[in-house]
Formats: structure tokens, sequence, C-alpha cells
């Protein structure tokens, strides 16, 4: 992360610099997640927007710590998170005792498939509770009472039935506000959503986000949005980091990024949305943008720039070396050797 | 959809009457479909939107017969094909054709493509004898923007935009006129959706299709589609022109759907109350107008009676017993 990007008067929430995640595969090193950065500030929403293949699954489950160990990930660089204590840590260097203290505490994640994600032959009660008893401490009849309150929190009608009831007994949008309240707990200061509702109904959708919002401005807790809807980013993120082949190709506050999108890849993915296409009231256009081809596959990687085979913009330059993600403003960042780096006058 | 007979030359290509598809036990079914009438013309594309339980999908297997309707008809050129034979439905399947949502799941992993395309030709007795199959699946690879050399791999050494490209072939390799797109861009990345929408628009034009597009997108469907009917539990809740519908949606159900989709634009406010509730369950729908356990305008009389798909203005209907509101948003 470069260090002449405005310094906010808030301390950030997390921190993460050049985190990088492979897989030994038999055809071999797979490079998920390379070299990426980015910042979380509280009470914020940072979306990290990606296809297939873009990695930002990935970067959640390394952030997390959940990758399989049979997967032997190997994984570098830095995640500094700051406790509700004050303490600042490296997620990725605690141990798995420490790790395990955070997660499901301070730091929560919600899945894109509530019905996987949800133990099936436990109550939702119980599942709330088994959280709370073990990172508060409390005993099972407290414990029971705060599953209550939380299903409550969701706006899950009927919570005190709801309690002993198992996840197959409920709908999809039921589920993720379970899993909603599962993480939230316990007073999460970090929430990790990898495609929250991608899975949902556009009307159920539209209830989990503005109660994610609500919860967020509540709680004062920031949110990391893993999605591919650059609607739901347009409207839910403060910040945006738009991943393509593992790497950040750029950084953004939200309206600049859909106002002047610089990176080749946002601009494009931004004009071949049917929902862009053309402004309200004119005639709709013959052919929508399309991007050419589709992503490389990370065993044979293009020799320099990434997105390079499907760029329209692409020079001679692009093939040589994979640019470097430069400044383009206090606030910006782009991967793009078309994009001029900013000299950005450092704070006295 | 019209009230009265058509006259023989403006016989839609297809068309619906009442159809009703129940499963499940007699006494307590699951009504995926629970009255649904529609005509597409020649040309036409149709859209179908509705979330999950609006029996979208449904429908569209009815139309084509993969799924047989419990209750109602559906014509193709004015005749009832419910009462065709097997054999006769076999030879009508050439003119209508599905591309699937799911492009992982939609081919045979054990066929080559030259095989998958050939077993459509093959089965409707098209483009006979080895040269001209081969040289016919050339053409339909070409067509959706493939390289013939490809026709000798296995599906899983396809992306999926390429496997629904292949999707798209082999519903084209048999010439159809009608063709039922059941979600075919909800499996792809954004990118890619593009590129496919539009392969399916320029197939539409060069080759005079007639679509039903099923989505819940609703940003595609107004970007593909020349009308829509919105559907909810089973049920038609409004039809419209494309540009009318998306400009001013008459039903409360469509305008909770369209305020619900967030626009990719931070600069367009999103405003909208969320609709409460979940979606009933199909088993046990709500009595009367099965929309008003969520409506912000439900009144007593919503729940006594069924509320008739009323033209509201020519081509726009409406299942709504709350004209009042239609008149105050006019004012």
């Amino acid at each position: 992360m470069s260090t002449s990007l405005q310094a906010s008067a808030e301390q950030p929430r997390l921190v993460v610099r050049n985190l990088s995640t492979s897989f030994p595969t038999e055809d071999g090193l797979v490079r998920s997640v390379a070299d990426v950065s980015f910042m979380i500030h509280p009470g914020k929403t940072t979306a990290l927007v990606g296809e297939s293949g873009s990695g930002k699954s990935v970067t959640s489950l390394t952030l997390m710590r959940l990758l399989a160990k049979t997967a032997n990930a190997r994984v570098s660089g830095e995640a500094h998170f700051v406790t509700r204590e004050g303490r600042t840590v490296d997620l990725l260097a605690l141990s798995d005792r420490e790790m395990r203290s955070l997660r499901g505490n301070q730091l929560a994640m919600i899945f894109q498939e509530p019905m996987t994600s949800l133990n099936p032959v436990i109550t939702i009660g119980e599942q709330i509770a088994e959280s709370v008893r073990l990172h508060k401490g409390l005993d099972h009849g407290a414990a029971l009472a705060q599953a209550k309150r939380m299903l409550d929190l969701v706006e899950i009608p009927a919570s005190a039935q709801r309690l002993h009831e198992y996840p197959h007994q409920l709908s999809g949008g039921m589920r993720q506000r379970v899993m909603i309240a599962l993480a939230m707990a316990c007073d999460p200061t970090l929430l990790i959503a990898d495609e929250p509702t991608t899975a949902l109904d556009v009307t159920i959708q539209a209830q989990i986000l503005v109660l994610m919002r609500r919860l967020q401005a509540e709680t004062g807790m920031s949110i990391l949005f893993i999605t591919h809807n650059l609607g739901v980013v347009a409207h839910h993120a403060n910040d945006v980091v738009v991943l393509y082949a593992g790497r950040v190709v750029e950084h953004a506050p939200v309206r600049p990024l859909f106002g002047a999108p610089e990176h080749p890849y946002t601009q494009g993915l931004l004009a071949c949305l049917p929902g862009k296409a053309h402004a309200a009231g004119q005639p709709r256009p013959k052919r929508l943008f399309a991007i050419r081809g589709q992503v490389s596959s990370p065993l044979s990687p293009p020799p320099g720039c990434a997105f390079e085979p499907r760029c329209d913009q692409a020079q001679s330059l692009c093939t040589q070396a994979m640019p470097a993600l430069v400044d383009t403003s206090a606030s910006r960042q782009a991967r793009c050797v078309r994009v001029p780096a900013a000299v950005i006058a450092k704070a006295a | 959809m019209q009230a009265t007979p058509a006259p023989a030359a403006d016989v839609p290509l297809i068309e619906v009457r009442h159809i009703k598809r129940y499963f499940g036990a007699k006494d307590k079914p699951v009504r995926a479909v629970d009255d649904v009438s529609f005509a597409i013309r020649r040309g036409e594309t149709l859209g179908l939107v509705g979330e999950s339980g609006s029996g979208k999908s449904t429908i569209g297997r009815t139309v084509l017969r993969l799924l047989e309707c419990t209750a109602g008809q559906v014509l193709y050129r004015g005749e009832d094909i419910g009462t065709l034979s097997a054999e006769h439905m076999r030879k009508l399947r050439s003119k209508l054709q599905i591309i699937f949502q799911d492009p992982y799941a939609s081919l045979n992993p054990k066929m080559r493509i030259s095989a998958i395309l050939g077993e459509a030709l093959a089965t409707h007795g098209l483009h006979q004898g080895k040269g001209e199959q081969d040289k016919r699946i050339a053409e339909l690879l070409d067509t959706v923007g493939l390289r013939p050399e490809q026709a000798s791999r296995f599906p899983h050494e396809f992306s999926g935009g390429q496997r629904q490209r292949i999707g798209v072939a082999r519903a084209l390799a048999v010439e159809p006129e009608f063709i039922v797109a059941d979600e075919p861009l909800s499996a792809l990345d954004v990118s890619i959706q593009s590129q496919v929408i539009n392969l399916l628009a320029d197939l539409r034009e060069r080759l005079n299709l007639t679509m039903l597009f099923i989505s819940h997108d609703l940003d595609v469907v107004e970007y593909l589609c020349d009308r829509v009917v919105v559907l909810y539990l089973g049920r038609v809740m409004e039809v419209a022109p494309t540009a009318e519908l998306f400009e001013r949606p008459l039903h409360p159900y469509t305008q909770a759907l369209l305020a619900a989709s967030p626009k990719p634009d931070p600069l367009i406010e999103n405003v909208a109350v969320p609709l409460k509730g979940d979606i009933p369950s199909p088993m046990a729908p709500p009595s009367g107008c099965v929309f008003r356990t969520r409506c912000p305008h439900a009144v007593e009389a919503c729940a006594q009676t069924l509320p008739p798909l009323d033209e509201i203005s020519p081509g726009r209907f409406s299942a709504c017993i709350r004209k009042d509101l239609l008149i105050a948003a006019a004012a």
C-alpha cells in the first residue's frame, strides 16, 4: 500500500498489505491472489469486485484463515486488524488458537449459500448460542436469550419459535438473516460478506441490504463486501477494489469509480452492463459493449498485464511487464500504463 | 393477449390460454402456474420476469410440452399442441427449441460437441450424411462465435460462456422458429453476459426468431424484450410493452420489483422501502390477490376477490383492484 495515500483521520480497522495466496496443483502453481492491498475504515464498507478467477473469495478466505489445510496454500503478506481492545494484530501471523478467538467474534463472515453454511442438524437457536457461549462465556440460558435477541435484531418474526427450528424449515431470505444473526451475535467490528445476496430474490436482497446497512449504522462495524453485482456496489459501498486475475487493477471511492473509471477492465465492465446501455428515454443501442475473450487460465498467464489479451487499448508495452499499481490521485489507484501516476503532495 | 378470437392472418405464433401446472398431492398441490395466459407474435421477444415461485421456468417448459399442463392450452400457430401424438410432437420440436440456464449441466459431458450437435441434426433428419453434417456443424459453431476445430472437444474443455454458446448452437441446429431462453445468462460472468446478449440479439434478427426470454435480471429484460409479463406466485400481475413497463409500472409488485433492483449508478437515489415479508409458499397461496400479503396498498377487498387481468390501456394489463391508485398516479 503506497504511503502517499491520504492518511485518514481515523485509524483503519483493517489494512491488507501485499496479500498473496498460491495453490500448488498438478499442473503448476496457481496464483489466485497476488499482491493485493487495501484498507477498511470503521463504519465503512469496502467492496471487493471481480468475476470468476479474480481471487475475491480466496482473498476473504485467506484473511479469515479458512482455507482448507489440504489445499496447501502458500500465503504471504500482512493483514493488520485493530481489535476491540485497541491492539493491532496481523491476522496472517496469529496462531490457530488466537485466530479462533477472533473468528466468529470480532471478525465475522457470512457466505453466499446459507443452506450449506448453516449446520442442518442443529437448531438455529443452538447454532447462535454456541458461538455466544464460546466467545462470551455465557451459560446455556443466557446464550439462548442472546440468540433470541439476535433473531429480533435481524427482524425474524416469531423469534422465540424460530430458536427451535432447523435451517431447512426457513426460506432462503430467512436463512440469510440467521447467518447475519450468527455473525452479529458477538458484536463483530469487521464483517466479511461473501456474495451474501447473490442467491436471493431481488426483493429479498433489498431487505437484506437495508438490514446490513442499519446494523452497520448501529454498531459502527466495517464491512468487506465481496460481489460481482455492480448495482449493489453502487449503493452499498463507500470504497471499491476491483480485482482481475488475482490482482488489484483499480481502487477508488464509489462515485469516482462509476463516474470516471480509469482501468480499461473497469471501463469495460461498466460499459457492458445492460443497465447502463442507454440513458432513460433514449432508444437502446443495437449492440452492447462487450469485453472480448475471457480471463486467461491462471496456469498460463499472459507475459505482461493480465488483462492485455482482452484490452482494446493495449499497447506493445503491455505485453512486456505487469504494470505497477500506482496512485492516480489522493484516493485512487490503477494498474495500467495508460493511467499516469499522480504526484501526491505529502501532508505536512 | 386478445379477448376476442384473432383472424387467421394475425394468429400469434405461440399462445397459452389459462394454463395451470400443479405439482404433488392433489389435496394440497404446489400451484406453480395458476391460470396464466399470454400470446407471442411472430418475431417478438416476450420477457417473463418473476422471483422464486413465480412459475416462470415452469411456464417455459410447459410451452414446449417438456411438462404437461394440469389445465389450459398451449397453441402453436393456432393449433393446440397438447392433443398432438408423440410422433407429431417430435416433428414439431425442430421448430420449438430451448436454451437452458446451466451451461454445465445441459451438455452431456461424455459427448464431443460434434456428437451433441450431430444428435440434434440426426433426430430431425437434417443435413444427413457425414459431409453434410460436418459442414452444418462448422457453420453453427461459426455462427455462435466458436471455431469449427473445437467440434472435436468435450464440454469440460470450454468455459461457461463458451458452453452457453454451444447450447445456443444446439438450439439453432434444427432451424427453429421459436426459442425459449430459460435464464440463459444467470450462470455467466457479467463481462461474458454481454457477449451472449449480443449473440442472441444478432441471431434473433438474422433468423427472424421468436423468443420467450425468462429472467430475473430486469436490466437484461429491458434491453432484449419487446413486451414483458410479470409473474408472482404462478399468476400474471402485469403485462406491458417493455419501455412502458419500466417507465411507468402500474402494478404494485412491478413497482416494488423495479425499486428493489439497484441500478449500477451511485448517483441514482435508491430510496424505496423494501417489501416486507417473504414470498408465500406456492402450496398455500393467499386468498384473493396472491400479492396482498406484501402489498403496501392492500385493502380488505384484496383478500376476497381474485383481481382480473384488466386492460388499462391498449396493450397494458394489470391485475389489481386498486384502480384509484392509477388515477392518482396519472394526476
